[in-house]
């Protein structure tokens, strides 16, 4: 079924591209506003991330950043729809129109910006590749792993890194694929492998998942640099500059104390230049990326800022638990910097 | 239009109202309807792809992998290039299918047969094994003989082994694997001429034994010679190989050959599901060939197993070879869920983690599939032959 649904992807794609004409800058941007939503890729199912909660509504950080894009363009944070993607259909997607915007924990890496027709529009997660063992083998480092039988998902960049690792490492490996990272967790408890590699953050939701997980342990060693980020069409600046200033718009937000419960009030009150500006109580910064004036105020009214949005949904407020670590703001030691808004 | 059209030949009458210009006028226009589309097509593609930045063009099977295949028939690292993978890929899809195809046509000749038995428990079992397989669909067959298989086994530690030389565990079957040796070469060049000897003496007897009726001792000297002549290969040039057995190193077992799990599961799902179909084609088959036939033959004083083998089957093929030939086919092509369960077989690997990690939808999709219509294209020109070998010739 999913290779039936990917298949016929990938021949729309050829479709399209062999039928259509030349798209113009601007287009999808133009598009999302007729047609009044925007349509979101999304992960099939990962907790934190992207995934659908009791009463079927999707939940998590890529989602969340949808939702901010929408609450940019339409003032609306639930003019948004959502299509769930298996990591082999994901780029063929984007490729072929399906989607407007990728927000589907998928790593930045050069040749995915340069050759696939796709820009990334900024980092949502600074992630890094990790491995889940089962605590009866007694490994402690990654470093033992030599002989290993390596579940892992088809089509990603851990796949790449895996091999890096233990050919750098002079370890001899034997990976099994399979096409959604369900069906490697189930392997892993079968015992069909002995390590199940991932994103690290992805590696807590899957152990959540397993039936005991704690009979699972995380190993500590990172063993790549994954920039989550959000991907469009190659070609339409200005839809990738309404991206990149959602995002932007999350991380100024908390660097500017600005939350969902007091931004409405900042908006009229506020004495501070920055937060003037974001909010668009002074000047037509909002014009410029051809937003409404109080773009960020419903960002951030209806989507809450950075903060709010990681802890609510991997961080302590959530089940997985992660820290922070590189996802704090460049002014608490971590990464997390957007550039002004001026 | 007008100046062809001149009304020179009555006769023949204009371009227009003539039958066979104007039948050949269609053709020629409508090839070029084709062609002019096709062209269109295949140009506005590449001019969509580049206005994109999506790279096209064949070059990417040089570029290197970077990732690891589990099962490989050929030598395979992750060093190795996108048109190995292709080629790693292709041998693996191959791999199922012969196996498939080959276990499908036992279990389907045996429960076709059973069909028509006149034991009624056989033919009652052998009813209910078709209409419960060929009820299900395959890709669930294929999970339940991988969960089934897998569940059960114990891990690597403690794997169950027979002899300590074969060993099973939820990794796969591991089994020796042969290492040649200095011998190896002179070896194999004595069997081979070990075998072409006793083809030649098996022909010569049987010739003598009908010109004269005297018998040779065939068997002995067909044994004599496919033991005697490698054997004295190996004392000459010195043993041919040795076996690597497989042992316990770390985590999993080291050496030797292994069967993964994912390779049993698929191969056991497709022959079990296609079986089902061709038992129902050989019973087909089997009541085509009329009962006149059975009981020539029985009046001819044969019993019914030799009645079956010499009389009935041969009919029987006629019938049954084209409905068998669409039966491979679909195995072959149903070899591709074996990306369910993570075989490494075309689409999974090629036409899923290659389309990916590259990127180029277009090329792989292109490439995959004229693979498998040049596999099923080959399985359809060997089966036409075999069934106008088989064909009832009249004279």
């Amino acid at each position: 079924m999913k290779m039936v649904k990917s298949t016929l992807a990938i021949l729309t794609t050829a479709a399209a591209l062999g039928l259509s004409g030349m798209a113009h800058a601007g287009a999808t941007l133009d598009a999302v506003k007729n047609k009044g939503f925007v349509q979101c890729g999304v992960s099939d199912g990962l907790p934190g991330f992207s995934y659908t909660d009791s009463k079927g509504d999707y939940k998590g950080i890529d989602v969340d950043v949808c939702r901010a894009v929408a609450a940019a363009v339409f003032g609306d944070s639930t003019k948004v729809r959502f299509t769930p993607l298996t990591a082999k259909e994901r780029f063929t997607a984007l490729q072929s129109g399906e989607i407007d915007v990728l927000s589907r924990n998928t790593t930045w890496t050069s040749s995915r910006d340069g050759g696939m027709g796709l820009i990334f529009a900024g980092v949502t997660y600074y992630d890094g590749q990790g491995f889940l063992v089962n605590k009866k083998l007694g490994v402690k480092s990654a470093k033992e792993l030599d002989g290993a039988t390596v579940c892992i998902q088809a089509g990603t960049t851990t796949e790449l890194n895996l091999a890096d690792y233990f050919r750098s490492n002079g370890m001899k490996f034997t990976p099994i694929t399979y096409s959604t990272s369900d069906e490697s967790a189930k392997s892993l408890e079968a015992g069909r492998c002995d390590v199940l590699t991932s994103d690290q953050s992805q590696l807590y939701a899957q152990r959540n998942k397993l039936s005991k997980p704690d009979d699972y342990v995380v190993l500590p060693e990172v063993i790549s640099k994954e920039p989550l980020a959000p991907a469009v069409r190659r070609g339409d600046e200005d839809w990738l500059t309404v991206v990149k200033w959602s995002l932007f718009a999350l991380v100024n937000a908390e660097e500017l104390g600005l939350t969902s419960a007091n931004v409405e009030a900042q908006a009229k009150d506020s004495k501070n230049p920055d937060v003037r500006r974001l909010l668009g109580a002074d000047g037509e910064f909002g014009k410029d990326l051809k937003l409404p004036k109080d773009w960020a105020v419903q960002i951030v009214k209806q989507v809450g800022n950075y903060g709010e949005v990681f802890e609510r949904n991997v961080g302590m407020g959530s089940d997985l638990k992660i820290k922070r670590g590189l996802n704090a703001l460049w002014n608490a030691g971590g990464l997390q910097y957007a550039p002004p808004v001026r | 239009m007008q100046n062809v059209s001149k009304p020179s030949s009555p006769v023949r009458g204009s371009l227009l109202t003539d039958p066979q210009a104007r039948s050949w006028l269609f053709q020629i226009v409508a090839v070029i309807a084709v062609v002019a589309f096709g062209w269109f097509l295949f140009t506005n593609t590449q001019a969509n792809l580049a206005n994109r930045g999506i790279t096209s063009g064949f070059g990417f099977l040089n570029n290197t992998a970077g990732f690891g295949i589990p099962q490989h028939l050929i030598p395979y690292s992750e060093g190795d290039t996108y048109g190995r993978v292709f080629l790693v890929g292709l041998l693996n899809t191959l791999l199922v299918s012969v196996i498939g195809i080959f276990l499908a046509t036992i279990i389907g000749f045996t429960v076709g047969v059973a069909r028509l038995s006149n034991n009624w428990l056989l033919r009652k079992v052998a009813t209910v094994y078709i209409e419960t397989f060929r009820n299900i669909p395959p890709l669930l067959l294929i999970f339940f003989f991988y969960f089934a298989v897998l569940a059960p086994l114990p891990g690597p530690r403690q794997s169950l082994s027979l002899g300590e030389a074969f060993f099973v565990n939820n990794r796969g079957l591991y089994m020796p694997a042969p290492i040649a040796d200095a011998g190896f070469l002179p070896g194999l060049i004595a069997l081979l001429i070990a075998i072409v000897a006793s083809v030649v003496v098996v022909r010569w007897a049987r010739k003598r034994r009908h010109a004269t009726g005297q018998r040779f001792p065939v068997l002995w000297t067909v044994l004599a010679l496919l033991i005697g002549i490698p054997l004295l290969a190996a004392l000459v040039f010195g043993r041919p190989l040795h076996w690597e057995v497989p042992e316990l190193q770390g985590f999993n077992l080291r050496g030797g050959w292994v069967i993964i799990p994912e390779l049993v599961s698929l191969a056991l799902a497709l022959s079990v599901y296609t079986a089902a179909f061709i038992g129902e084609t050989v019973r087909g088959g089997i009541q085509a060939v009329s009962h006149g036939q059975t009981e020539a033959a029985s009046s001819l004083g044969l019993r019914p197993g030799l009645t079956l083998r010499l009389v009935i089957i041969p009919q029987a093929l006629r019938v049954i070879i084209p409905p068998l030939t669409n039966q491979y086919l679909n195995l072959m092509k149903n070899s591709s869920l074996g990306a369910a369960v993570g075989y490494p077989e075309m689409v999974a690997l090629f036409a899923g983690t290659v389309l990916n990690q590259t990127g180029q939808a277009i090329e792989t999709m292109a490439i995959t599939m004229s693979v498998y219509l040049a596999i099923s294209i080959s399985i359809s020109i060997l089966m036409n032959w075999y069934n106008k070998r088989i064909a009832l010739i009249e004279r």
